[in-house]
């Protein structure tokens, strides 16, 4: 096996594209380690994206916040600003793990990892995140909700990375909030997940919505019925309701060894109330 | 205090006290070595193949493809081990540790390789061909009992069985005294209620380990983890068909074992490795190889019915249990029919057991094997009997309460004993009458436990320069180390760093008992004192012999021999140190030691308390505050005594509100780890509050009892009771999680 740490996104493109047998990228390595110890099947090559200019950067750009793909969950957590514009975004990444795995865990990571329940890409869904994928053939701009393809599986190509997560300006009078559901208090995987982000008018009817909830389906579900369910009104209890049905009606879950698929499908929906409660309170103003 | 009482009252200048443990600081630093951290010249990696299939009979197994790969030493099947094993029970561990005729769960052995690397061992594995014969398969008690279940063994039932019972009955048990259907006569309400509990692992940080040596002369040494190397060498001894005294174990450190590590599963799969590749063998279990493949305990289904008076006053109790133990009789169904009513003073009283066999790994004791899970069953039906009657839950258990003199429900009559003390002090207690919010509830629940004494060897060596070594065979899981040492200070009246306890390799001592049955502090603790007593005896016959009086004229005062009187003559003191320092010229080195059979560990009684809040819309359970009231005879040492109420309440409120066993259709395990196997994290819980008693054993020269296990049996109970009050809603069920309080919330 051979680890390279490239310093340029050229480079890491060309020996992804060229490396013989498997090459697979290590950001943290918080998933990668762990699954590589468990009996995955071993790569040839791990290219590790930490080294690489500008990839450890959070910085403005166009209103937004450019998020470079090795930038570790603690360096979010402290970035006073950018916590004070997605709350919701941060506090999801913040909640991976403990201390240890915040030093190093990514936000890329989370989304590369393709498992439905992580807990930063709901709250990346209903900021409108776009994620910037360097390849042999240039450079894209993705949608989140289209990177994850199903459990263990992206949309991403022979060659290509994710660079960088963009958050989009903050709009005036919005925010945004996450809440997942684990049986114990922390160190544990989401059996449900709902980031809600939320903007008003001055007069303090909501004028955009967006809801998204994680581990209730194969991928991480943009709850379009539930968001419009908000739209229009000033999140009081009838409109609430709507969201808790759309959410319960939109989750899509199992039933495995974390949970039923009746508790699943109810819980989406207490989580989304929960979520868009704070959401409208961090929005500020909007009373 | 009863008359024949081996306990003196007396003023402690030690005992009682928190000294720093002699351990602690190699365990802190990483110096101190557990199962894995020995290694030998020339030693292979030893690795188990296990059978994914929960129940199939083994057609055939193909070895020549691993056994000729490059690197591999030897490859072992049952087929290398003896044929024959006398004592059943022992057969049985063989055929755990490695399948014979059948793959009896998900899990089990059926061979293994040693090779020069893991990666050349688990590439062997793979090369290993072995023919299963698919069988249907059984994972729950209640199935197994059914006439027409798949049966795991044929004609195996002890005679308690009656006819016409599924083959997965092994054994009947019945326990209790008076007529329960008169008694049952003279109740304003009788409650009769079904319980079930799911399986828990004990959840060791340490996964098994092992490094084995066999000599070609036949002589053999093993290290490893466990919680008592003398039963690894009499049974592996057993298994491998050689004498005990050929084979010396020596035990390393050991990171948890709560009763799990009181069998074996790789020691002698590894000693026949090395056997035979003529090389020493390590072998480390994966954690998901601990979950599939060691000793988890029993699940259950109990029926419990209860009688009780307008006052309180139980009229009659009965409980029926089931308990399946794995693939293998013995689960610990009997010490659940013990002890289901030994709290309380019954004029009628009956349990009935059943041990049944289930395609599960083969459970091993966990703290208090069995008790938790009846005392769960009968504390909450106490519990919802005396929220029917209107009546406060500790008045009824107090009037209830067994006292000395007590005929127990499972037979003996009880000496002096600490449950009411542990009442009155939960009742006097803050915590009982501190307010609760809404959606929260206060649960309590009592519980009990045997305790055990047993062989016990205990070796004090006085060095030349006024030292103390005390030598024991039983490894310290709890800070015995530290305790062992405080009471041979104590009776030599010298300071406790003057003191340095070991564990001794099964070449050192006589038999000694696992480390179980919450015995080492009281067995090993008296045969330490008795041992300090013998030297105290020897060095006053030095100083007689020095002084040149007789021998009863010296006493041994203070850390010092003095004559005993006026007329013995005016001698300054001489002390250990001085004694020791001419005992060349005064007879030789002195010693003492201490073999002995202890008898005389007295039970132990705790009562639990337990604030809960609930989350009405996601079932969410948040434990707020715990008090543990237990009686410990005499604390030794007061931090790891307060270590065994908190680490016992911990591990029962894991295995009240997430700890379970799941196993899918396909008979596999699906949550071999410790992701989706949710013991506590710290975050989850509050400091967990302790109030000792110390209501002396009279068995025990300082009136010390086992304290470790009876913490682990009340908080099931507790824990439900307080949730059921929160939830306003009767939880039967454990584990409490989640999705299965949301729907009982649902369905009310
Ligand atoms: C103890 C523990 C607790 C955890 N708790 C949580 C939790 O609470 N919630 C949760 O969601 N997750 C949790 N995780 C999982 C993990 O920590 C997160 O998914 C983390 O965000 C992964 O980031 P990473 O940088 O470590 O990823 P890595 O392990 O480096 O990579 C993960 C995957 O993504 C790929 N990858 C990484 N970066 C890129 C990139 N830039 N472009 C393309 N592919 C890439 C890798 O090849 C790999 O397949 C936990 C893990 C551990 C060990």
């Amino acid at each position: 096996m051979h680890y390279v740490s490239p310093t340029t996104t050229d480079e890491a493109v060309r020996i992804l594209s060229s490396a013989p047998g498997a090459c697979r990228i290590v950001a943290g390595g918080t998933d990668l380690l762990v699954q590589m110890r468990s009996g995955m099947p071993e790569a040839d090559t791990l290219l590790d994206i930490k080294r690489i200019g500008g990839l450890r950067e959070i910085a403005r750009d166009d209103g937004g916040w450019r998020i470079g793909a090795a930038v570790s969950g603690a360096e979010l957590g402290e970035h006073a600003e950018l916590v004070g514009e997605w709350p919701g975004v941060v506090e999801a990444v913040n909640l991976i793990g403990s201390t240890q795995i915040q030093g190093r865990a990514t936000m890329a990571g989370n989304l590369c990892n393709a498992s439905p329940a992580a807990d930063s890409v709901p709250a990346l869904v209903a900021a409108n995140a776009v994620v910037r994928v360097v390849g042999p053939e240039g450079v894209r701009d993705v949608p989140v909700l289209d990177i994850p393809a199903g459990p263990g599986k992206t949309t991403l190509k022979r060659g290509e990375f994710v660079s960088s997560i963009y958050l989009p300006a903050k709009t005036g009078q919005s925010g945004d909030a996450y809440l997942r559901f684990i049986p114990r208090t922390e160190m544990d995987i989401a059996v449900v997940g709902c980031a809600v982000w939320l903007a008003f008018d001055a007069a303090g009817t909501c004028t955009e919505a967006r809801v998204a909830l994680g581990a209730v389906g194969p991928k991480v579900i943009l709850a379009e019925e539930a968001a419009r369910a908000l739209v229009g009104t000033r999140i009081d209890e009838p409109a609430l309701d709507a969201l808790v049905a759309a959410c319960s009606a939109a989750a899509r879950p199992i039933a495995d060894k974390r949970g039923t698929v009746a508790f699943r499908t109810h819980v989406a929906g207490v989580l989304a109330r929960r979520a868009a409660l704070i959401a409208k309170n961090r929005a500020g103003g909007a009373a | 205090m009863a008359l024949d009482s081996k306990t003196e009252a007396r003023k402690f200048k030690i005992v009682g006290t928190r000294p720093l443990r002699p351990d602690g600081i190699d365990k802190v630093t990483g110096r101190a070595r557990f199962g894995a951290d020995m290694s030998a010249p020339g030693m292979l990696v030893g690795l188990i193949l296990r059978s994914p299939h929960p129940h199939a009979r083994i057609r055939s197994i193909d070895t020549t493809r691993a056994e000729s790969m490059e690197g591999v030493h030897a490859v072992v099947t049952r087929a290398d081990f003896p044929a024959f094993v006398e004592d059943e029970a022992l057969a049985d561990v063989l055929d755990n540790c490695m399948a014979g005729e059948k793959a009896l769960y998900d899990g089990h052995a059926v061979a293994a390789v040693a090779a020069t690397s893991g990666a050349v061992a688990r590439a062997a594995l793979k090369l290993i061909e072995v023919e299963y014969e698919l069988l249907a398969h059984v994972t729950d008690v209640d199935e197994a009992m059914r006439p027409d279940a798949p049966a795991l063994h044929e004609d195996r039932a002890d005679e308690t069985v009656p006819a016409g019972m599924s083959d997965n009955v092994m054994a009947r048990h019945e326990f209790g005294h008076g007529d329960i259907d008169a008694g049952f006569a003279k109740a304003d309400r009788v409650l009769e209620r079904g319980y079930r509990t799911e399986a828990t692992h004990q959840g060791y940080i340490e996964p098994h380990a092992c490094l084995a040596t066999f000599g070609s002369d036949g002589q053999a040494d093993l290290w490893c983890c466990t919680q008592g190397h003398y039963m690894v060498r009499n049974t592996c001894a057993a298994i491998l068909g050689m004498e005990q005294g050929r084979l010396r174990v020596t035990a390393s450190e050991i990171g948890g074992g709560f009763g799990g590590k009181t069998t074996v599963f790789l020691e002698p799969v590894a000693l026949m490795l090395s056997k035979k590749a003529g090389r020493p063998v390590k072998m480390v279990m994966g954690r998901a190889e601990v979950f599939r493949a060691t000793g988890p305990t029993a699940s259950s289904s109990i029926d419990v019915r209860i009688g009780m008076a307008k006052d309180g006053r139980i009229t009659a109790g009965f409980a029926e249990l089931r308990y399946q133990g794995g693939a293998y009789p013995g689960s610990p169904v009997d010490m659940g029919s013990m002890s289901a009513f030994a709290p309380y003073d019954l004029e009628h009283v009956k349990t009935v057991g059943w041990d049944v066999v289930t395609n599960r790994p083969k459970q091993a004791a966990y703290r208090a094997p069995g008790a938790p899970m009846a005392a769960f069953a009968v504390e909450s039906a106490i519990d919802e009997l005396a929220r029917e009657l209107g009546l406060d839950p500790l008045e009824v258990r107090l009037k209830n309460a067994a006292r000395e003199g007590t005929r127990a429900s499972y037979g003996p009559t009880f000496p002096a004993i600490g449950l009411e003390a542990t009442l009155r002090k939960a009742k006097d207690h803050p915590h009982w009458s501190a307010p609760l919010g809404p959606n929260q509830g206060r649960g309590v629940a009592c519980g009990f436990w045997f305790n055990f004494g047993g062989d016990t060897c205990v070796s004090l060596n006085i060095t030349p320069d006024g030292t103390v070594t005390v030598s024991e065979g039983n490894p310290d899981i709890g800070g015995s180390r530290a305790s062992m040492s405080m009471m041979a200070a104590e009776e030599l009246g010298i300071p406790y760093e003057k003191v340095r306890t070991i564990i001794a390799d099964t070449g050192a001592l006589g038999q000694n008992d696992v480390t179980d049955g919450s015995r080492v502090t009281f067995a090993v603790g008296l045969a330490t004192i008795e041992a300090a007593r013998a030297a105290k005896r020897e060095m006053c016959k030095r100083a007689a012999r020095i002084w040149e009086i007789e021998e009863d004229a010296v006493v041994w005062e203070d850390g010092a021999a003095r004559p005993a009187g006026p007329n013995a003559g005016k001698h300054p003191p001489m002390s250990l140190a001085e004694i020791a320092a001419v005992a060349t010229n005064t007879g030789g080195p002195i010693a003492g030691h201490c073999e002995v059979n202890a008898e005389g560990a007295g039970v132990s009684f705790a009562t639990h308390m337990v604030d809960t809040e609930v989350d009405p819309e996601t079932g969410a359970v948040k434990i707020l505050r715990y008090t543990v009231f237990q009686d410990a005879g005499k604390a030794v040492h007061p931090a790891y005594v307060e270590g065994q109420f908190q680490g016992g309440a911990v591990q029962g409120i894991g295995w009240a509100l997430n700890e379970e066993y799941i196993y899918g259709e396909d008979g596999r395990l699906q949550n071999a780890g410790f992701l989706d196997y949710r013991i506590p994290v710290a975050s989850d819980l509050p400091m967990i509050d302790t109030v000792i008693l110390e209501i002396p054993n009279p068995g025990h020269p300082y009136g010390v009892r086992g304290v470790g296990e009876t913490s682990i049996v009340p908080p099931l109970a507790a824990v439900a009771n307080a949730v059921s009050h929160a939830a306003g809603v009767r939880l039967t069920h454990l584990p409490i999680s989640p999705p299965r309080l949301l729907a009982a919330i649902g369905a009310k």
